[in-house]
């Protein structure tokens, strides 16, 4: 199966050198049949990048440890669900994962546009198939996930537990489809800039894509972020971290340019902009890829030093330099007749966000490479923390949220001063009245996040009034009673529509980062059994230490050591949590003893949560195993003593009985714990608003039914009278 | 399996073949029969485009963020433009089965309106 | 004043603001950050009072926790030179023998003392080509 999976890949690469040579036949000779050949290799591609990914699936899912990868990412302990996101935790397997992806949605791109933008299309595929040439050249021969060994092991490492999360298991695929999508519209760009064809038509045709790649992208990062929350022991989602910051920097420059094509669509300008824009974001999306494994920044996510590196940097510099030279030589095409009139107008307000974000990503790129930088410039690698990137993003996401709430009011071309007093009355009433409450409540205290609520106030009361008038707009049309008003409404305009509620989710999820930040009540504390301790307004208890042995496949899985805590508020009970510690088991029996192999693995922390509407109480523990350390080397002598008297059954009984005994002492004794303590205000704000965020933007990709009905129907009267015609 | 694998290639590689060729297999009639419907398909995008356009800036006038006098501007220069855009896609239909056609095209740009 | 003037004067006054206010973000990120250094560098040339971002290996068998407090030594990633560091705060879950971490520390006496909750453990195992025990 090995053999098929690898044949597979080269035909892959074989098919994108093909289809890249009969697209650019096709288009220098002007004969459509070759295109519509180097579109079907596309189609090919697709089909062998998903047969090969189904051969590592199912390697993985019937654990054949024959395959290396499969050995060294999985084993028959790990539960069947990320025994199959497994296969993507590895270099192979996720390089073939972006292949994949990359198929699905250049097949789906191409088929939908194959009757239109003649000239265009060939470019955009070959650039395209340029893509799947390089990472299929990649997985061929630099990562093959096909390799297998002559002697199968009979268990694998294991997937490491920290990964044994739902959101972790569909992270990975949502940001790499958010990066495929965007080469797409990259890909477009290109055509269009290369035949000169630089009318918004390239950008309606691949706006869809554009949206749903910063759709997936926005999805994995919330993901990853709930992830480190929710599963890591430090109780923080956002760290500024490299890989973190590399995922952002093409969500930035995607969300200015799903907002700057709306310019150019209405009134022609910043064609130059928005080229600019998709390209680098296509720049970024494969930067974004390439960090993750490259090892060039310090990175809790950035490992191995890998051969992947060189090909990779060849590939952004051609991308780089390429669109350099299709820019500058095109700018006349790219010239606009119409300016910004009016400092006051909707252009404007779209302008200034576009600043921002751009701002934004400039702020994070810098900061994620400064060390590469400092050491080009000074010598010396040198890092910039957290507080840095807060210093700065922080006030451009102020003035962020502040244009959210003025560019859907403001109106085009010039807003008057009457204009505008009676668009923004409401609005900024809803705002002042936000302020008051906050300074009652004694928020006054962070002045930032009193700014920031007050304007996500702003931003939210702007979006509910522009649903408001719009569903009075459509009455006074059509007569309709107001519910079904909205609803058609929205139908009709979902691009609108879906946006605002995006602003809203976004609005919600600052909310939440604001108060999070800058209200929270942490506390890092040593507890003995019965103690207690506070934790802003909750009383804390440690009632009694857990423990339990997990097995699956008659094999331990698991060791967890957990406690159980009781949370009141001046005397009225509130939760239960029970944070815990899960041990898994090395394979390095030499190096630790058939006993202690069980406590050297990994150890995970399982977080006690208790999440609400207003406030988040969670707790993470690291329980003292040093106590057993006399227990486990005894344990260890006597499996060795007595190894050669033994049968392998009498032995594995032995074993269960000694870390059974281990596991009821700990429960029986245990030593103080080291526990981390978070009271933390409107986190939940932060999911509801990153759901808002999603389902504003499925909103806005749905295509419109009677669209497509309409495209259809016309078809078809055309192909009646082309046959009429031939016959 | 060590036979069989290579096998499965080979007749991957045949249907990859297959499925990619087929276009160059075909006549110059298909040929020139899909760059008219090339040209088709742009013109109803630019149509559909337009139509959005058309009923965004009477949306955007009815909620207020157009002035009357802009927007009358604006609406009359796109229908104008959208005129020119079925003025094309009529052309390029053939004469005879012009009313089928227009019929459903018609009655949705007065849908959209 | 006619509009193309307006709009000239409008573009300089941008690219002003956006000049300062890009020459602030890099002078502060020359002062505000910290160098970035192996133990070896360390040992080398470290000055006192002077924050760093260490990174190395955990030497094995070096790692010593109490209270809540973990003493450990990093070498470098493939050599021997190696610092003592005493750590309080925060203890990832992939922390352990031989892990690579990134911790921030000060030069203390003639230890180093680690800024709290500043430990970061690199994910092991994955992307590495060498298989972790």
């Amino acid at each position: 199966m090995a053999q098929v999976g690898a044949g597979c890949l080269i035909l892959a690469l074989a098919t994108c050198v093909y289809g890249i040579g009969a697209s650019l036949y096709g288009a220098a000779t002007g004969r459509g049949q070759w295109v519509a050949s180097g579109r079907r290799s596309v189609y090919a591609l697709f089909l062998l990048a998903a047969a090969a990914f189904a051969v590592l699936e199912v390697a993985f899912l019937r654990s054949q440890f024959e395959f290396a990868i499969v050995a060294s990412h999985s084993s028959t302990t790990t539960p069947p669900l990320y025994r199959a996101a497994a296969a993507w935790s590895s270099q192979e397997g996720s390089l073939l994962l972006w292949l994949f992806l990359l198929g699905l949605w250049s097949s789906l791109a191409l088929f939908l546009t194959r009757r239109r933008l003649r000239d265009v299309v060939p470019y955009a595929q070959a650039v395209l198939l340029g893509f799947g040439a390089f990472f299929a050249a990649l997985l061929v021969f630099a990562a093959n996930p096909f390799e297998t060994a002559a002697l199968a092991p009979s268990e694998g490492v294991g997937l490491n537990p920290l990964l044994r999360y739902p959101a972790m298991m569909i992270h990975p695929p949502m940001l790499y489809s958010g990066y495929t999508l965007f080469a797409v519209p990259f890909a477009f760009a290109v055509g269009a800039l290369v035949v000169r064809r630089v009318d918004a038509e390239w950008i309606t045709a691949t706006r869809r894509f554009g949206l749903a790649a910063w759709f997936f992208l926005g999805v994995g990062i919330i993901l990853g972020a709930r992830w480190s929350y929710a599963e890591l022991g430090w109780g923080g989602y956002w760290a500024w971290d490299p890989v973190e910051n590399a995922s952002l920097l093409p969500w930035l420059t995607g969300t200015a340019f799903i907002h700057s094509v709306m310019i150019q669509e209405k009134r022609g300008m910043l064609k130059v902009w928005n080229a600019s824009l998709v390209l680098t974001t296509g720049i970024l999306a494969v930067l974004g890829t390439f960090l993750v494994r490259s090892g060039i920044l310090d990175s809790i996510h950035a490992f191995g030093a890998s051969t992947l590196g060189v090909p990779f940097v060849t590939l952004i510099a051609l991308m780089i330099v390429g669109s350099l030279y299709l820019v500058v030589s095109r700018r006349d095409a790219l010239r606009t007749e119409h300016r910004v009139d009016s400092l006051l107008s909707r252009e404007a307000a779209f302008l200034g966000n576009n600043v921002v974000l751009v701002g934004l990503a400039f702020v994070v790129f810098w900061g994620t490479f400064f060390p590469l930088i400092s050491e080009a410039v000074t010598g010396q690698k040198a890092a910039v923390g957290p507080p840095w990137f807060d210093r700065y993003t922080v006030p451009l996401a102020l003035v962020l949220v502040l244009l959210t709430g003025i560019g859907p009011v403001i109106a085009w071309r010039r807003a008057t001063w009457a204009n505008a007093r009676r668009a923004f009355a409401l609005p900024a009433a809803a705002g002042v009245v936000t302020l008051i409450a906050l300074l009652a409540l004694g928020v006054g205290a962070s002045v930032t996040s009193l700014i920031m609520v007050t304007l996500c106030a702003f931003a939210i009361a702007v979006a509910l009034q522009e649903l408001w008038r719009g569903t009075a707009a459509r009455r006074a049309m059509s007569g309709e009673p107001a519910p079904l008003a909205l609803v058609s409404l929205v139908r009709r305009n979902r691009r609108r529509y879906g946006g605002y509620l995006v602003h809203v989710g976004v609005a919600v999820l600052f909310i939440g980062v604001a108060a999070s930040s800058a209200f929270q009540h942490a506390q890092d504390t040593r507890l003995q059994v019965g103690q207690s301790t506070r934790v802003g307004p909750y009383d804390v208890r440690y009632v009694r230490a857990t423990s339990g042995i997990d097995v699956r496949a008659g094999d331990v899985e698991r060791i967890r050591f957990g406690t159980v805590l009781e949370v009141t508020m001046d005397g009225r009970h509130v939760t239960t949590l029970g944070p815990d510690r899960s041990y898994y088991p090395s394979q390095a029996i030499l190096a630790f003893g058939p006993v202690g192999r069980y406590f050297e693995g990994e150890a995970t922390s399982d977080v006690g949560l208790k999440a609400g509407p207003l406030r988040d109480i969670w707790t993470a523990v690291q329980p003292d195993t040093s106590r057993l350390q006399p227990l486990i080397d005894k344990g260890d002598r006597l499996l060795e003593r007595t190894a050669s008297r033994l049968t392998p059954r009498q032995r594995s009984i032995l074993l269960a009985q000694i870390l059974g005994g281990l596991v009821s002492r700990y429960a029986q004794d245990p030593p103080p714990a080291q526990f981390r303590f978070l009271a933390s205000p409107l986190v939940s704000w932060i999911w509801a608003g990153g759901l808002l965020v999603f389902a504003g933007g499925l909103i806005a990709l749905w295509p419109a039914a009677d669209a497509a009905r309409r495209r259809a129907r016309a078809g078809y009267a055309a192909r009646v009278a082309r046959e009429l015609g031939r016959a | 399996m060590d036979v069989l694998a290579p096998l499965v290639v080979i007749a991957l590689l045949g249907l990859v073949v297959l499925l990619v060729s087929a276009p160059l297999r075909g006549g110059r009639a298909e040929a020139e029969a899909q760059r008219q419907d090339a040209r088709l398909a742009d013109l109803q995008a630019a149509k559909d485009a337009k139509y959005r356009e058309i009923r965004e800036a009477e949306l955007d006038y009815r909620t207020g963020h157009l002035s009357e006098a802009d927007w009358r501007l604006i609406d009359r220069q796109l229908r104008a433009e959208a005129v020119t855009i079925l003025r094309r896609i009529d052309e390029l239909a053939e004469p005879d089965p012009r009313p089928a056609e227009r019929g459903p095209q018609a009655a949705s740009g007065r849908r959209g309106g | 004043m006619d509009p193309s003037r307006k709009r000239r004067i409008r573009l300089v006054v941008a690219l002003t603001a956006a000049i300062l206010l890009a020459s602030a973000l890099v002078y502060t990120s020359f002062s505000a950050s910290s160098a970035s250094v192996s133990p070896s560098g360390l040992l080398r040339s470290a000055g006192a009072g002077r924050t760093y971002q260490l990174t190395g290996k955990v030497v094995d068998g070096s790692i010593r926790r109490t209270g809540d407090r973990t003493d450990f030594r990093v070498r470098d990633r493939n050599g021997g030179a190696s610092v003592a560091v005493r750590y309080t705060g925060e203890v990832p879950d992939p922390f352990r023998d031989g892990r690579e971490v990134i911790v921030t520390v000060r030069k203390q006496g003639d230890g180093f003392v680690g800024e709290r909750d500043s430990l970061v453990t690199k994910c092991p195992s994955k992307f590495s080509d060498k298989q972790q025990a």
